[in-house]
């Protein structure tokens, strides 16, 4: 049943091959088996999945049940759920336990989609190994000495080892898009505004946005067209119908333009992953696609302003864990000053401070104008470069990131190398736009993920191209090996 | 006094507390005195991923305010973060507007007691979250603080003047036309003793003549016309006596305790926070449209100069009634309800400005919280007006109102008050004391002509007392007067 895909589950639900239950216990099951290798779900919710689960199958059996109803998922524990811990991958929320739902958590939850539990991830969100989480490393399932990917790197590599059909993510930078090339699956990150932040906990709030994480390019639709709501409770939240994204896959992409930044592909990407990807640009135009030879000119500036932008609110938004209110409190704190310092410098890891110190530095008098102000103007710059590019291409595709997965405590050291993982990533961040990564090839097998960036609020032409895509190409359904693939191809035969 | 040869520059920036029914980005109640923290919801908690969503009729208020003042409208404002740690503030910045205020440059016309007018130029004015509150002492546990989170997120128009004000008398004058204007279009309640007006006063003095401003203190959180004069006495006096004694003034933010007196610096410039400011993410940019604001223009509620010509117009109000009761939005409105209830606007403003003033005034109580109502008063003033009580007894008839024992008529009957204007009735009660008082009336006719006016008080205390006090005093005085002069 782990290798089902959602939009199979949901017919198997539907035509009574198997309950919601028998599928919840099987998922749980397999957490239970598998999770130790992985570290990837951090929160187990079994009996109020299995409550959940019964509930769904009465919602099955009367019919007319959405499109969700008993499919198990994962959260990422950056989404507040009721009465479930939700620790963001922090030591300064690993007792916090929301009195709410986020919007997202809700959608699903009215939707009857049953939650396992909740993913790793890494701490706030920040990092790109999921290195940083309170609760240890997620391990890559195509290689366990490598990371997933961060910072959702959980929900990546529960889906890539089946223990649950889909997950959740949230993509700041590249956090969603960026494990799902690691882990070989499938992610998207929406347009801003697309889906509700409330509920969210807040990195960078004008860049994060949530979005899904599945094998296939047909699920990501599914649970997108039931993540992505018009809400009130989130200013940022754009009052735009959401349109049935499963609707509008099957279309032939024969005319479809595709504009490739030659800024995507030019020193430090690995030989391995351009290959890839430039076959994968081949199968477009061999399904009728054109090229286009595209310049993103300030590409090169993303990540530096992306370092100012994302650090400089994230310094504002974590000033709420104060030892306070709620979240982590320093023991016999002696003043009111203590009481900050020592909760905070005991409760956040080493990345977050570092963020925390460079966006306070960023915003301080005297450098607002250099650091700041600037990277508002980067910002502007970027944004231009996409609009200017999409009057003359439909998407644009090119790398997820750099290179596969790499080893644990590779980067360590080395916080700028860090951050190069993200720079194909974070442009789309800067200006707003939806992106998405399927996997398109193995290079050490490691999977790859190519990237196709669309335009404002053309996620349902993004998820119909990559489902063309993925009707004629097996990457998606590759396993890693030790999950046990139906077939028992391994993946590295399967890609040779 | 002691600072002639010197000029003192003020200007205020003023907090005023906007009485939407709930916060600026959230849903919570903002009523005044509940049980701490009974009244902060997740979003004022700054619980994780909650998220402000602003309150549309804060943000009307503010323009109400912005043409009150005939001030630029800012149809595109923005919000931003102020970065600092208190425990009260539980985001750890608060959200407020900076760089594009929703109102911009506007004026305010003052008038001094002399009848002096003068212009403020305000600055502008922004909208922002209130803070909560810290406890620190009596009530609360030692050793601890305690934080009530009520009052978080309230939502605030922060006014900020140049420094166009002189001495305490003109930036009270301010202060108070402040408070009759946003009374009076009804955007806050101006309860100054919760804190929904408060006042930061930045003073500076210079040498008289010199034309640089000196360097300005500011004396934070001041919420009373009493305190902040104290205040700046105090402060000018510091000010002076430094300069004179050889040392600077430090540009410093201070505090003043208006129980204890004492004013003390609370932080240098040096000391200051660097709050970090930039824009709010989860906010959008506040548009308001020419149509919304024509509309809240229409809709504006009458403004306190106009009202007070209207007194003296509608009412004939001498300039200084009109001023006294026009300049209060309460006020007002208690005294035009009170006038149509009695139908005579002077009476009613006697009553309103005298004993219902000095009542309220001797009680610390607000007129809306009043014992007694505009239409009670207005009913007692009808009595009086148709003579059916004495002055006095209307005074009785007040304090029976005041104890809550129901309407003039109703005092006035319980008590057996109704003054008797009976003619006929008093022809023969005059005629009745004349003829028990032979003596006296012997001695007023043999008392000089011109001597005689001083005479007719025993007479008519002698007739009060006859008619318990309820004989009409006009019409008894007369009909004395004229059996009398028919007796000489």
């Amino acid at each position: 049943m782990h290798n089902l895909t959602i939009a199979e589950l949901i017919k198997g639900l539907q035509s009574k091959e198997f309950t919601s239950v028998e599928l919840t216990q099987h998922f749980l099951a397999r957490i239970a088996a598998l999770n130790s290798g992985y570290n990837a779900v951090i929160t187990i919710t079994a009996d109020q999945a299995l409550k959940a689960a019964a509930a769904a199958d009465q919602r099955l059996a009367a019919g007319n049940a959405p499109a969700l109803c008993g499919v198990p998922m994962l959260h990422k524990d950056i989404f507040c759920t009721n009465g479930v811990r939700t620790s963001c991958g922090s030591k300064m929320l690993d007792n916090f336990i929301p009195p709410y739902n986020a919007t997202v958590v809700d959608n699903f939850e009215q939707a009857g989609a049953v939650v396992l539990g909740k993913t790793n991830m890494d701490e706030f969100a920040m990092g790109s190994s999921n290195e940083t989480s309170f609760y240890g490393p997620v391990k890559n399932p195509w290689a366990t000495d490598c990371v997933p990917g961060g910072s959702s790197g959980g929900s990546a590599a529960a889906v890539a080892a089946r223990l649950a059909p889909g997950a959740t993510a949230t993509d700041t930078g590249g956090s969603i898009r960026q494990p799902a090339a690691l882990c070989g699956i499938t992610g998207l990150k929406p347009t801003y505004g697309r889906v509700s932040r409330w509920g969210m906990i807040a990195f960078a709030s004008s860049l994060d946005q949530g979005g899904p994480m599945a094998r296939t390019a047909e699920d990501c639709a599914i649970m997108l067209s039931c993540m992505a709501s018009y809400d009130d409770k989130d200013s940022t939240c754009v009052d735009r119908e959401v349109p049935d994204y499963s609707a509008t896959l099957g279309k032939p992409i024969k005319g479809l333009r595709i504009g490739v930044p030659t800024e995507y592909f030019s020193e430090g990407l690995n030989p391995g992953t351009e290959q890839a990807v430039r076959a994968a640009l081949a199968e477009f135009e061999a399904q009728g696609a054109e090229l286009v030879e595209i310049s993103l000119p300030n590409t090169g500036l993303s990540v530096p302003a992306y370092y100012v932008i994302a650090p400089a609110e994230a310094s504002a938004n974590l000033s709420r864990f104060d030892g306070v209110r709620y979240g982590y409190r320093c023991e016999d704190p002696k003043d009111l000053t203590d009481l900050y310092s020592r909760t905070r410098a005991e409760g956040f890891g080493e990345e977050v401070q570092r963020r925390i110190l460079i966006g306070t530095y960023c915003l301080s008098a005297g450098y607002y104008d250099a650091y700041y102000g600037k990277a508002q103007q980067v910002r502007e710059l970027i944004k231009q470069d996409f609009v200017t590019a999409f009057e003359k291409v439909d998407v644009i595709m090119g790398p997820t990131c750099p290179s596969p997965a790499f080893k644990f405590g590779s980067k360590g050291d080395d916080p700028v190398a860090m951050y190069l993982e993200d720079i194909y990533t974070i442009a789309t961040n800067l200006a707003g736009l939806p992106g998405m990564s399927v996997p398109c090839g193995m290079v050490d097998d490691k999977p790859v993920g190519l990237q196709i960036i669309g335009n404002y609020f053309d996620e349902a032409r993004m998820l119909n191209v990559a489902h063309q895509y993925q009707q004629a190409t097996e990457w998606h359904s590759l396993a890693p090996e030790g999950i046990t693939a139906p077939d028992g191809i391994t993946a590295t035969e399967r890609a040779s | 006094m002691s600072n002639s040869g010197w000029e003192t520059v003020i200007g205020l920036e003023v907090h005023v507390q906007l009485a939407t029914k709930t916060k600026i980005f959230s849903g919570a109640s903002t009523t005044y005195g509940a049980e701490p923290n009974t009244q902060a919801c997740a979003i004022d908690l700054a619980m994780p991923g909650t998220l402000p969503v602003l309150n549309k009729q804060a943000v009307h208020y503010a323009v109400m305010f912005g043409l009150a003042i005939d001030a630029e409208i800012g149809k595109e404002s923005a919000f931003e973060r102020k970065n600092y740690f208190y425990p009260d503030l539980p985001k750890g910045y608060q959200t407020t507007q900076l760089e594009k205020p929703i109102v911009g440059r506007g004026n305010v016309e003052i008038q001094m007691a002399d009848g002096r007018t003068k212009n403020v130029r305000i600055h502008h004015a922004h909208l922002e979250e209130d803070a909560g509150k810290s406890l620190h002492e009596g009530d609360f546990r030692h050793g601890v603080s305690g934080i009530d989170l009520n009052r978080a997120g309230t939502p605030l128009i922060e006014i900020v003047s140049e420094p166009d004000m002189s001495n305490a008398e003109e930036a009270i004058a301010f202060a108070k036309k402040l408070h009759s204007i946003v009374t009076s279009i009804g955007i806050c309640d101006g309860e100054m003793s919760q804190g929904s007006m408060r006042f930061d006063v930045n003073v500076s003095v210079r040498r008289t003549g010199t034309t640089e401003l000196g360097t300005r203190t500011e004396t934070k959180n001041l919420n009373s016309y009493k305190f902040m004069e104290e205040a700046i006495a105090k402060e000018v006096e510091r000010q002076i006596d430094l300069i004179e004694d050889g040392g600077t003034v430090l540009q410093e933010t201070r505090l003043y305790n208006g129980d204890t007196k004492v004013a003390r610096s609370m932080r240098s410039k040096e000391e200051a926070n660097d709050y970090r400011y930039f824009p709010c993410p989860d906010l959008l940019p506040v548009i308001v449209s020419d149509e919304t604001i024509e509309e809240l223009r229409r809709n504006l509620p009458e403004l306190p100069d106009a009202r007070q010509a209207r007194f003296i117009e509608q009412y004939g109000l001498s300039a200084y009634d009109a001023a006294m009761i026009g300049s209060d939005a309460a006020m007002a409105a208690y005294f035009e309800t009170a006038t149509k209830e009695s139908g005579n606007a002077k009476l009613a403003a006697n009553w309103t400005m005298g004993e219902l003033a000095a009542r309220l005034n001797s009680e610390d109580l607000s007129i809306n919280k009043s014992p007694v109502n505009a239409e009670q008063l207005g009913g007692l003033v009808a009595r009086i007006a148709d003579n059916s009580i004495s002055g006095k007894m209307a005074k009785e008839v007040f304090e029976g109102m005041w104890a809550g024992e129901g309407s003039a008529d109703e005092i006035i009957e319980a008590r057996g008050l109704k003054q008797v204007s009976d003619s006929g009735a008093l022809e023969q009660m005059v005629a009745d004391v004349l003829a028990a008082n032979q003596a006296m009336v012997d001695d007023y006719i043999n008392t000089d002509e011109a001597k005689r006016k001083k005479k007719l008080g025993g007479f008519m205390g002698k007739i009060m007392q006859a008619s318990k006090g309820q004989a009409n005093p006009q019409q008894v005085n007369q009909i004395l007067a004229q059996k009398l002069n028919e007796l000489v």
